[in-house]
């Protein structure tokens, strides 16, 4: 694990002090981060880099993760799509599961902290205990809210109004809530094993050891198998581009702990490429993090065809590569590219394989792109920037919560 | 002789935290309704996210509102009016709401029609709550100065810079003002002054006005020896 110093020349000295500067401010508070998952998806993988960050920084930080069985992980699979717009039918009896099951974990909790950071509708609930607690209550929200199910959030709404402050990724994910609404958008962690530079020599081994060929340019998906990253769209866009230009389509995910469809989700990817020896799809564990490091700086092209999405990691881990993405114009994709200067959006499968062509006709402009793309990630997508914002949000909270906020000032000395 | 100041300059950082407010505009004719509500909190944020959040990004327009009305819209010519809209001349943000208010205003009594974004790319107003971070940063010739400017972080160069010229005395940055009451250095002042800050990244305002400090620098030990 990197300490804080080792990004000094990738981010700038003055970042780093500017993280010092604010954490000293907030000298003493204790942190405590709750989600559903310790391994697999995005969130788990912030707060793994997140919490010991915070740690370093001298604030007291603690990380929990709920527990659920089966049935929960089901139900709040059902309230995951349905505030993504896709409403499966959330039934009363679910609506009870969900309750019982946060009601049991509120029972086992140690919640004693200055700010409790709750991530994502899972926890969400346990916002309940918050008036036996001093702490400051953040709810995280990671995925895409544009268009929620009303049923589902209409259950939700009243947890998150008990909150203190709620945050979410892009701006249309606002909704009309009486709590301030903060945007901050997630981050990647530029030295993680999952984004590090690697040598040619090393993502040469993982390529043979999972044996993807490389006598063909690399079409790569990264992404949970769910529906909602569209698998299948993905592999229909190949197909059109098939006629013109040679390449290989690499679908890869791995399994979640917390989403009971995934496995459901890769079998029919694979049935629908049955045949095709150009289009291989991966299943690997959640500690696979070279591995994808290495499959995403083989590829010629990403693509990210997300029907929905929160904010997009993969696009983010894609363009700090400095890889030419296509990726649909959904959720905080938007705010990582603009269109033709740091990457493609695009809005459909059609769409995807007109870009896909030009980008596999055309490697130069993808080169451009991608350069463009990750300057744009350095400076607003990495972990430091991040971190700079929920140090922010904690003195907002615990400073009075005005609209402007003098830090106290430091005895005036020699430069450092 | 370099000129001590009585008074050192002190450098602070400005950082900000986006919030959402809620509303969001999906037409011309929308966008307009709210500009004339919103808080200037709102107007300050949608005309100077851009110059910390897009510092390679060179196509970016000086503000949201010409990037929604030429990208979402597709009404370049509006878009064209409003980025060309001189932020720098503005010594409130009363009178840079006025100035947006009125290009708009103008444009629809041409056009009378007013087309919708589409689903998906309204125009969300976002606010911001500002912080300001005292640094360790501290100066008391322009020696010093020169020093500590290649070293702070690029938001308290936006601080110094921006911000200050909203608040009084209106219209000058920190830096000039402490040349010229404390250093006596009008001429720098006054060049410090004339570098117009919206058309440019952060990083390039920091070398010039580094390079005009330099110079002078260079005046001084000259005329001592």
């Amino acid at each position: 694990m990197p300490r804080l110093e080792e990004y000094r020349g990738i981010v700038g000295p003055d970042t780093l002090e500017e993280l010092h500067l604010l954490a000293r401010a907030l000298d003493g508070k204790t942190v405590l981060h709750i989600n559903s998952t310790a391994m697999g998806g995005g969130v788990a993988e912030i707060l793994s880099r997140m919490v010991p960050f915070l740690q370093e920084l001298g604030i007291h930080t603690r990380w929990e993760v709920i527990k659920g069985g089966e049935a929960f992980y089901a139900v709040t699979k059902k309230f995951h799509n349905a505030l993504h717009g896709d409403d499966q039918g959330v039934t009363s009896r679910d609506y009870q599961i969900y309750e019982d099951t946060l009601d049991e974990n509120l029972s086992m909790m140690d919640l004693g902290a200055d700010m409790l950071f709750i991530h994502d509708p899972q926890p969400a609930a346990l916002v309940k205990k918050r008036r036996e607690m001093d702490g400051r209550w953040i709810w995280r929200c990671h995925i895409d809210l544009s268009q929620p199910s009303p049923q589902v959030w209409d259950f939700l709404k009243p947890y998150v109004e008990q909150y203190d402050a709620s945050v979410f990724s892009a701006p249309a994910f606002a909704q009309k809530l009486p709590i301030p609404q903060f945007l901050i958008p997630p981050s990647i962690d530029p030295l993680s094993d999952k984004n590090r530079d690697l040598a040619p020599e090393e993502i040469t081994l993982v390529l043979e050891r999972l044996r993807i060929p490389t006598d063909k340019p690399l079409v790569t998906q990264v992404s949970r198998f769910d529906r909602l990253k569209d698998p299948l769209g993905v592999i229909e866009a190949f197909h059109k581009v098939r006629s013109y230009a040679d390449a290989r389509l690499l679908l890869v995910g791995g399994p979640a702990d917390d989403d009971p469809e995934s496995s459901l989700v890769m079998e029919e990817a694979r049935e629908r490429a049955k045949g095709d020896p150009d289009i291989l799809i991966l299943c690997l564990p959640p500690t696979s993090h070279i591995e994808i490091n290495a499959i995403q700086r083989a590829s010629a092209v990403i693509l990210q065809k997300s029907i929905r999405e929160g904010f997009g990691l993969t696009v983010t881990e894609a363009l700090w590569k400095g890889k030419p993405v296509i990726a649909s114009a959904v959720g905080g994709i938007s705010l990582q590219i603009t269109h033709k200067y740091s990457g493609m959006l695009t809005h459909s499968i059609d769409g995807t394989a007109h870009a896909l062509k030009q980008l596999l006709s055309e490697p130069e402009y993808g080169r451009w792109l991608g350069g463009n793309g990750k300057e744009h990630i350095r400076q607003n997508f990495l972990l430091t920037r991040h971190l700079r914002d929920y140090l922010l949000l904690f003195l907002f909270l615990s400073h009075g919560q005005s609209d402007f906020i003098h830090l106290p000032d430091q005895p005036a000395a020699a430069n450092p | 002789m370099i000129p001590k100041a009585d008074e050192p300059f002190h450098f602070f950082s400005r950082l900000s935290l986006n919030v959402m407010t809620g509303i969001k505009a999906g037409n011309l004719r929308e966008l307009l309704e709210h500009l004339k509500a919103v808080p200037e909190s709102v107007i300050y944020q949608q005309t100077h996210r851009f110059l910390q959040q897009h510092q390679f990004l060179v196509p970016e327009p000086p503000n949201d509102f010409a990037y929604w009305v030429t990208h979402m819209l597709q009404d370049e010519k509006l878009g064209e009016c409003l980025a060309a809209i001189d932020t720098v001349r503005f010594n409130s943000l009363e009178e840079l709401r006025q100035a947006l208010v009125s290009a708009i205003e103008k444009h629809l009594a041409k056009t009378n029609h007013s087309r919708p974004a589409p689903e998906g790319k309204e125009f969300h107003f976002m606010s911001a709550i500002r912080f300001s971070v005292p640094t360790p940063y501290f100066a008391r010739d322009l020696a010093e100065f020169a020093s500590c400017l290649k070293k702070v972080s690029i938001s308290s160069l936006y601080l110094h810079v921006f911000e200050a010229k909203l608040r009084p005395p209106l219209g000058v940055n920190d830096f000039s003002h402490w040349f010229r009451t404390q250093l006596g250095e009008t001429k720098l002042a006054k060049q410090v002054e004339r570098l117009d800050p919206y058309t440019q990244t952060l990083e390039g305002l920091r070398s010039k006005i580094l390079g005009l400090a330099q110079s002078r620098l260079e005046e001084l030990s000259r005329a001592a020896a």
